[in-house]
């Protein structure tokens, strides 16, 4: 087992220095001057000069790879371009934010995404089935950007039940995590549904009713933590999805995020925030992914022998 | 897969059907919204410089000064939200081929190589395929997006580049089947060379699974497109993607909900019809065939 969880910490780490080298390379390849860009068409010769001299675009691709990657190791980006601080703290700030939204999210797709298809499998082709199914097809095809405009319309506008931006308590929760949980609600309800209808084919299922078995402990106990596989599997992926969509979806509910930040980095031309939010998001990805790994082990006692 | 189940062959099976069936019932729509994205903006032409402000935050329906209807409303600065949708219609089917054609032949030529040569370019390939994948896809748009720029060309290029890594993989996959085969080593031994090989005998077995790829990839990407383009990442004002109208009507919830709604709606209708599309043409072409 810890030779297994060696291999993936390798492979997360391996990951990881290959997404720092395609930031390097993205924010690089521009057609044109990186310096020039960020300063925009207002800017001065001199201006540009000394912005390429701070960044260290004056010295070779390889001198500065070199550089990038030392920073990397200390967590130094370098200055944000607007805000008074380095980047990373500029970012760091902001990630709590982010992880209450994503965490809330998973937990409520979680929550819902499990019962409701369980619901489902267990009264296949009901009026529960169809609607569930349904439902997470829209879920899953429903842009959710406009998703949460709709949910403003609705409860914030129109109802006035909910606020439509900001971050406070439950209340400015609500909307935000109900938009980035949708997507994965679909998701996990029907692989649930999939994955449980698969199962109670199988022989110890039958072996467990044959004992006598109740239908609620047969499914509780028997079928569905063989279903959890998969499940963790999904929902470790989709976590980093999840992060993803927050970027979209902080920006619609103006949540104070990470996300949020990235995107208006972006217009302000802030590279070294873009770089260091990109990189963020996709380090909690790859964590998640790990930690994913390691919850295999003891999920499924065959890998733990492995 | 077989010879005599491939699609290749055009064999008849008696389950083709239901799934030929299901195939025209999200086929014809699709073909519809096809349509419409080409010739709407002939017949509603969108003008994206005039501003008419006497117009502007008309409600569905209602009837402009000048004697004309807006069926759907106009937009804040008095531009008629039927016009718009109709060229974000084709701004979405655009972006959408071209960035599955262009993935897709990469993704085509690439993973084809690299199953049939193996050695170190088949593990640079993968490795950087893992890679790629352990970015979240709109997260390397956003960054790829922010670097190049707003423009339709570049909302192609970013969104080719994030989405060539499914193609690659599954042509790889097939390729790695197809290769072992006999016919390939008959080939060789009457003197074909690798590029012939690869050309005549590997890729057309892997072109129909790649098919449904992309098809389920369309809707992928015209969401993607129009995140990009909500995010203000994606096209200018001058190309009226969905994601911008959306975007727009933001800021006029109270006194025109109409701007964001009805562009997210016929968004959501063409997702959903090119979802279902891609999964009957999957059924159709290979009833075995496992999702994913």
């Amino acid at each position: 087992m810890s030779t297994y969880l060696g291999g993936r910490l390798v492979y997360a780490l391996f990951v990881l220095w290959g997404s720092l080298t395609i930031v390097f390379v993205a924010v690089r390849v521009v057609p044109g001057d990186p310096a020039q860009m960020m300063i925009g068409a207002s800017g001065t010769r001199q201006d540009v000069e000394a912005l390429r001299h701070r960044l260290g675009l004056d010295q070779p691709v390889g001198a500065q790879y070199a550089r990038y990657l030392a920073g990397a190791a200390r967590l130094d980006f370098g200055q944000s371009l607007r805000l008074e601080e380095p980047a990373v703290q500029a970012v760091g700030e902001r990630l709590p934010a982010t992880a209450l939204l994503a965490g809330s999210a998973m937990a409520l797709a979680v929550a819902t995404g499990l019962p409701l298809g369980i619901a489902a499998a267990i009264r296949i082709r009901s009026a529960v089935d169809y609607l569930v199914s349904v439902a997470s097809l829209l879920g899953q095809s429903v842009p959710n950007f406009w998703l949460g405009i709709m949910f403003i319309l609705v409860f914030a506008r129109w109802l006035r039940w909910l606020p439509s931006a900001g971050i406070g308590g439950m209340r400015h929760l609500v909307l935000p995590a109900l938009t980035l949980a949708l997507l994965l609600i679909g998701v996990l309800t029907r692989l649930v549904r999939s994955g449980l209808l698969e199962v109670i084919g199988e022989d110890y299922v039958r072996s467990a009713y044959a004992k006598g078995l109740s239908r609620r402990a047969v499914i509780a106990r028997h079928a569905v933590p063989n279903v959890l596989i998969p499940v963790v599997t999904v929902v470790g992926l989709q976590l980093g999805n999840l992060l993803a969509g927050a970027v979209i979806v902080e920006t619609v509910f103006g949540w104070p995020g990470a996300g949020r930040l990235l995107v208006d980095a972006i217009g302000n031309r802030d590279y070294p925030v873009v770089q260091v939010a990109v990189l963020c998001i996709t380090a909690g990805f790859i964590l998640i992914n790990l930690l994913v790994d390691v919850s295999y082990a003891y999920l499924d006692p065959r890998i733990r022998y492995r | 897969m077989t010879a005599e189940r491939s699609p290749a062959t055009g064999a008849p099976r008696p389950a083709a059907g239901r799934a030929r069936r299901r195939l025209l019932r999200w086929g014809v729509p699709l073909a519809v919204f096809a349509a419409v994205a080409v010739a709407g903006p002939v017949v509603v032409p969108y003008d994206p410089v005039t501003v008419r402000l006497a117009d502007r935050l008309a409600p569905p329906g209602a009837l402009l000064p000048d004697g004309l209807r807006a069926w759907l409303g106009t937009d804040q600065v008095g531009k008629d939200l039927t016009a718009q949708i109709l060229q974000g219609a084709r701004i979405s089917l655009v972006v959408g081929l071209t960035t599955v054609l262009a993935a897709g032949a990469f993704g085509l030529t690439a993973g084809v190589a690299a199953g049939y040569r193996g050695g170190p370019f088949d593990a640079v390939l993968m490795r950087l395929a893992d890679l790629q994948l352990a970015f979240p896809s709109i997260l390397l748009a956003i960054l790829i997006a922010a670097v190049l720029g707003r423009s339709v060309a570049n909302v192609i290029i970013t969104l080719s580049v994030t989405r060539w890594v499914t193609f690659a993989r599954i042509a790889r996959a097939q390729s790695l089947v197809v290769k072992e085969r006999e016919f390939v080593a008959a080939a060789r031994a009457i003197g074909a060379d690798a590029s012939r090989i690869v050309r005549r005998h590997i890729a057309p077995f892997a072109i129909p699974p790649l098919v449904v790829v992309a098809t389920v990839e369309l809707g992928l990407v015209i969401l993607a497109e129009a995140s990009l383009s909500f995010l203000g990442l994606g096209t200018t004002p001058a190309h009226p993607s969905w994601g911008l109208i959306i975007a727009d009507g933001r800021d006029y919830l109270t006194t025109g909900w109409w701007i964001s709604t009805i562009p997210g709606l016929v968004l959501s209708l063409v997702v959903i019809t090119v979802g279902q599309f891609g999964d009957a043409l999957r059924d159709y072409l290979d009833p075995r065939a496992v999702a994913g």
